[in-house]
């Protein structure tokens, strides 16, 4: 399959299982306000990963629709990273999940916003308004855990604990990748990744928090190798249309 | 027939916010006619906005409709534009207007946020999405009445 296939499908899945992962919250969240505020959050993110499935299908050409890659497609061939199928765990863990995505996705669709390839410059231009607005409200409960009580502090310190592992693969890189941004289509990982840990680690310094050091590095999403919460939800979220495919209501 | 185009789309709403015309919404990006079909050109609110397939099933309900009345052709289109991206800054003026007397604070570039109820500045941020992912949840602190706020985009 083509380097910009699999760029997109990479962008896409991450946005789909995100999205989905969010929507888990809907009916459960800590308080009402933030149950509505966090599943128009997961809307927002369905609503790229349905925009960049419809031009992964595009570019593809055959006759798999952006509905098809979503819901009939095997775990192995999801190309998202493996932070963002993570279970939700508490509030510290999804929220810190979800600023350390917001981030990216800031810079990434900032640059994608001038990428040659004109159909996904225009969903990065599109999306990075909703995005920018999302961390915001991330950004605001990191610190309003990691700076709160006893227990929001040591919640968020162990979320830290569990997910910092999981951030450098959103900036692994490849050949064809590499080639991508030749060509000025893809946002350059590298630069993706020192813009990142700026923000990031300047917002750390205004908490007690601290980052992690034993050093490992969670990889494998691109290539399709998944954590063991990948399949269990695509279990639930492609049930319906692999037991009834085409069903529409 | 462009203007009666128009005038036929003025009646079809934004499904969530039903004092808002499409075209007071600013999401009517072009609309052509020939001999053949009607193209009409939107561009969605937000990325994952479900009123956006609606707005497009009423807009070829109407067109489908009422322009039989007037000879337009049967084949109605509707087409989608992603860029550049939609803004609040193209709601119209009557459109703001319409959704304060609502009881929709419309987007203030000013930041300044009054209650629709009582109009007393005093509010209070409640929650960054209110009932769409397009508005925030106020609740003025002199009535005491929670409002949505439509968020500049």
């Amino acid at each position: 399959m083509s380097a910009l296939y699999n760029y997109v499908l990479n962008l896409a899945d991450n946005t789909l299982i995100l999205g989905q992962r969010l929507s888990e919250w809907c009916g459960v969240g800590p308080f009402l306000e933030e149950d509505l505020a966090l599943t128009n959050t997961s809307l927002d993110i369905i609503g790229q990963a349905k925009m960049l499935l419809e031009l992964a299908s595009e570019i593809k050409g055959d006759d798999e629709t952006a509905d098809d890659l979503a819901f009939m497609r095997d775990q192995h061939l999801f190309k998202n990273v493996l932070l963002v199928e993570q279970p939700n765990g508490d509030y510290a863990q999804t929220m810190l999940r979800q600023y350390m995505i917001d981030v990216y996705h800031v810079y990434l669709y900032e640059e994608l916003s001038n990428s040659s390839h004109e159909k996904l410059a225009a969903i990065a231009e599109k999306s990075l308004k909703e995005v920018t607005y999302h961390k915001q409200r991330s950004e605001l409960w990191i610190k309003r855990m990691a700076l709160g009580t006893q227990e929001s502090h040591k919640r968020m310190q162990n979320a830290m604990n569990h997910l910092w592992h999981y951030h450098h693969e959103l900036f692994e890189s490849n050949d064809e990748i590499d080639e991508l941004v030749q060509q000025g289509i893809a946002a350059n990982p590298e630069e993706l990744h020192k813009k990142w840990d700026v923000e990031v680690k300047d917002l750390i310094t205004q908490t007690p928090l601290e980052i992690p050091t034993t050093g490992w590095k969670a990889t494998g999403g691109r290539v399709g190798h998944h954590s063991e919460y990948l399949g269990k939800m695509l279990c639930e979220m492609q049930f319906l249309q692999r037991a009834y495919p085409g069903c529409e209501w | 027939m462009i203007n009666k185009i128009k005038q036929m789309l003025a009646q079809v709403t934004d499904p969530e916010i039903p004092v808002l015309s499409l075209g007071d919404l600013g999401v009517i990006r072009n609309i052509e006619v020939d001999d053949e079909q009607v193209i009409v050109t939107i561009t969605p609110t937000y990325s994952g906005c479900p009123a956006m397939e609606v707005m497009e099933q009423d807009i070829i309900d109407i067109l489908t409709k009422e322009g039989r009345k007037v000879g337009l052709p049967t084949k109605i289109k509707v087409e989608t534009q992603l860029s550049p991206a939609w803004t609040t800054d193209w709601i119209t003026d009557k459109g703001k207007a319409d959704l304060l007397k609502y009881g929709i604070m419309p987007p203030s570039r000013s930041g300044k946020i009054i209650c629709p109820q009582c109009k007393s500045k005093d509010v209070e941020l409640l929650s960054q999405f209110g009932s769409t992912a397009c508005k925030a949840l106020y609740r003025c602190t002199k009535c005491l009445e929670p409002f949505d706020y439509f968020k500049c985009h």
